[in-house]
């Protein structure tokens, strides 16, 4: 992985088979040795595997398997109305349920003209955002993980993640399956009291940050084992629907937050952090700092929460039946794009509901990312891809 | 960004000969389709990602949609001869009268895409194909040459809908084990009430120990072989 810029020459001929991984061929000596890592493999974040191939310690194919988890969520969903369908998204993503909710909430509402209030739109951009710190930092703590630093750094992430997860008990009822969301607003109102709560453990995170940051930027071992390691080109990345941390650590500018400016996200001030080395210190880094990001968006939203309802109440929640026809909602995910499709046919379930996870999509250019490294470094540019097999397998 | 009418416009002016249809979608989103004709779709997807101004060059999300059968009852009015006694004569009348009559609309699979552009910003345009029926022609391009993006979706659609995706690299179930045989998507699926039809490996070693109980072997003759 010397020289990028040759590689970036081939790019942009285009030349048949660019975007497939490379082949690589055995030296010669000895036998290839075949490995199932996984499905309970601890750095799998789950049950999934990997096949891979070794030439001595060096990757030369690598096949992703999936399914372990399949519950066919969207089957399920056809027979459900909407809003059955809402409590199981929780459980796609399990770290992110608030994302999850929105996000579904959003493809609906695209597919019926429905208004959010003020007050919503900012709870939703509060929780949203709150997520994303909980992802980003449990996805750092897991990296660290695999990396070998047993149970230290994932505990300190954890800890702040459980003054998250206390929040979102105190408001929507559970700390991780919330069913918070609703077509056209949120469940449950704010209290004053849980707003200052907020505001209690916002004050304490970037404290958190920056000691999460002393102990991890500039150690040694782990500058060692991520520079360089795992290089995703930005052609590539775009080309393969690689969306979120992922594809921004590429250098892509590329954030749906201020593309689609959904929700209300025209009207906070915040900076999209890029990588220059495309390589899995990036991935870290860019969690890192859009956590800092969150920070700032979740402050904004504090101070200029109005008040008012948080339903649309207009909005129908029993006997709801779109109008037939279609609609693509998206929102930019902790992982990524996740995106609902659905097919109204009219009826009071959907005709066809569809997710599009991001953590799936990100997997695709695994092995292209993998190939020829070490095997201990696949552990580690999977766990910089950071899925969850709930949203992989659905 | 354009409109679908302009993308149709544009698209039939790159590739000769491609047929487009503008999918209207009643719904509030306004989200329209272009539904691709197969034989011209990867010509025209490799156009709308090249195209400077278009420049879709990020495939977000590709999944299928069934459409089985569908049995139409339409009014039609029919004409037709009738015997009818008038003033005491018999007379061949012709008589117009409204019939409901059962029509079989044949069903069909679709692959569904939205594309973004990064470079740009804008989308989402949606393209479809549709496959001829939902049984023996069920083959329809791959895009994954064109997006990779396509490449686990493409499977899955091709695991779960049964659509066959010819020129795709590596066309193998996604969700469901190699050996299962139907498309648990599609609309007519029914779920087996036991689900150990399927052959597993359990299966056969279960049927083995059954066999010897009957026969009245003991697991102890199995060992001695070695």
């Amino acid at each position: 992985m010397s020289s990028s810029a040759t590689d970036i020459s081939l790019v942009s001929a285009k030349q048949p088979g660019w975007n497939r991984p490379p082949v690589i061929e055995p030296d010669g000596e000895g036998e290839l040795l075949e490995v199932a890592m996984g499905p309970h493999h601890p750095s799998t974040h789950g049950v999934f595997r990997m096949d891979v191939a070794l030439d001595g310690e060096r990757v030369i194919r690598l096949k992703p398997v999936f399914g372990y988890l399949h519950r066919n969520h969207e089957k399920l969903a056809e027979g459900m109305t909407y809003l059955g369908s809402m409590p199981f998204t929780d459980r796609l993503d399990y770290m992110c349920p608030l994302t999850n909710n929105w996000a579904y909430a959003l493809a609906v509402e695209k597919l019926t003209g429905q208004e959010v209030p003020e007050r919503a739109q900012y709870l939703r951009a509060i929780l949203g955002e709150l997520t994303r710190v909980v992802n980003h930092a449990s996805a750092i703590g897991f990296l660290i993980q695999e990396m070998g630093a047993s149970g230290t750094p994932l505990m300190y992430a954890f800890k702040e993640r459980e003054k998250i997860l206390d929040l979102f008990e105190a408001i929507t009822g559970a700390r991780m399956m919330v069913n918070y969301m609703r077509f056209g607003g949120c469940r449950v109102d704010a209290t004053p009291a849980w707003l200052a709560a907020v505001r209690t453990v916002l004050d304490g995170l970037p404290r958190f940050a920056d000691e999460f940051e002393n102990l991890l930027c500039g150690n040694e071992i782990l500058m060692a084992r991520t520079q360089g390691v795992g290089i995703l080109r930005p052609e590539l990345a775009v080309n393969a629907g690689v969306t979120g941390p992922m594809l921004r650590a590429s250098g892509v500018n590329y954030d749906i937050r201020k593309v689609d400016k959904y929700g209300i996200y025209d009207r906070f001030k915040f900076r999209v952090p890029l990588g220059e080395h495309w390589d899995v210190y990036d991935r870290f880094m860019i969690r890192l700092l859009e956590m800092r990001e969150s920070f700032g968006i979740i402050d904004q939203a504090l101070k200029e929460i109005p008040g008012g309802p948080v339903m649309d109440a207009k909005a129908k929640l029993r006997g709801f039946r779109p109008k037939a026809g279609e609609a693509y909602g998206r929102i930019e995910a902790p992982k990524g794009e996740l995106g609902f499709y659905l097919i109204s046919d009219g009826g009071p379930n959907p005709y066809r509901y569809r997710i599009r996870p991001p953590s799936l999509i990100n997997l695709t250019v695994l092995e292209d990312m993998c190939l020829g490294s070490n095997v201990a470094d696949v552990v580690l540019i999977f766990g910089s891809v950071d899925i969850v097999l709930g949203e992989v397998d659905r | 960004m354009k409109t679908v009418e302009e993308i149709k416009a544009a698209i039939e002016a790159a590739v000769p000969g491609a047929a487009v249809d503008i999918m209207p979608n009643p719904s509030v989103s306004g989200q329209h389709s272009l539904r691709l004709d197969a034989g011209h779709a990867v010509a025209v997807a490799t156009f709308l990602r090249d195209d400077a101004e278009l420049s879709l060059d990020f495939l977000s999300n590709a999944t299928g949609v069934d459409w089985p059968d569908k049995e139409v009852a339409e009014k039609v009015k029919v004409t037709r001869t009738v015997t009818k006694t008038v003033d005491g004569v018999e007379q061949q009348v012709e008589e117009t009268v409204e019939e409901t009559q059962k029509r079989v609309v044949p069903g069909c699979l679709e692959a569904v895409y939205h594309l973004f552009s990064v470079a740009k910003g804008h989308g989402p345009v949606v393209i479809r194909m549709k496959t001829a029926n939902r049984t023996d022609q069920v083959q329809l391009p791959s895009l994954t040459p064109v997006w990779r993006s396509a490449e686990f979706q493409e499977r899955e659609i091709f695991d779960l809908f049964g659509i066959v995706f010819t020129g795709h690299p590596d066309l193998r179930r996604l969700l469901m084990w190699d050996e299962f045989k139907d498309h648990p998507m599609r609309r007519d699926y029914v779920e087996p009430d036991d689900f150990e039809y399927e052959p597993t490996a359990h299966d056969e070693v279960l049927a083995r120990a059954q066999g010897q109980k009957k026969q009245g072997t003991g697991n102890r003759d199995q060992g001695s072989g070695s």
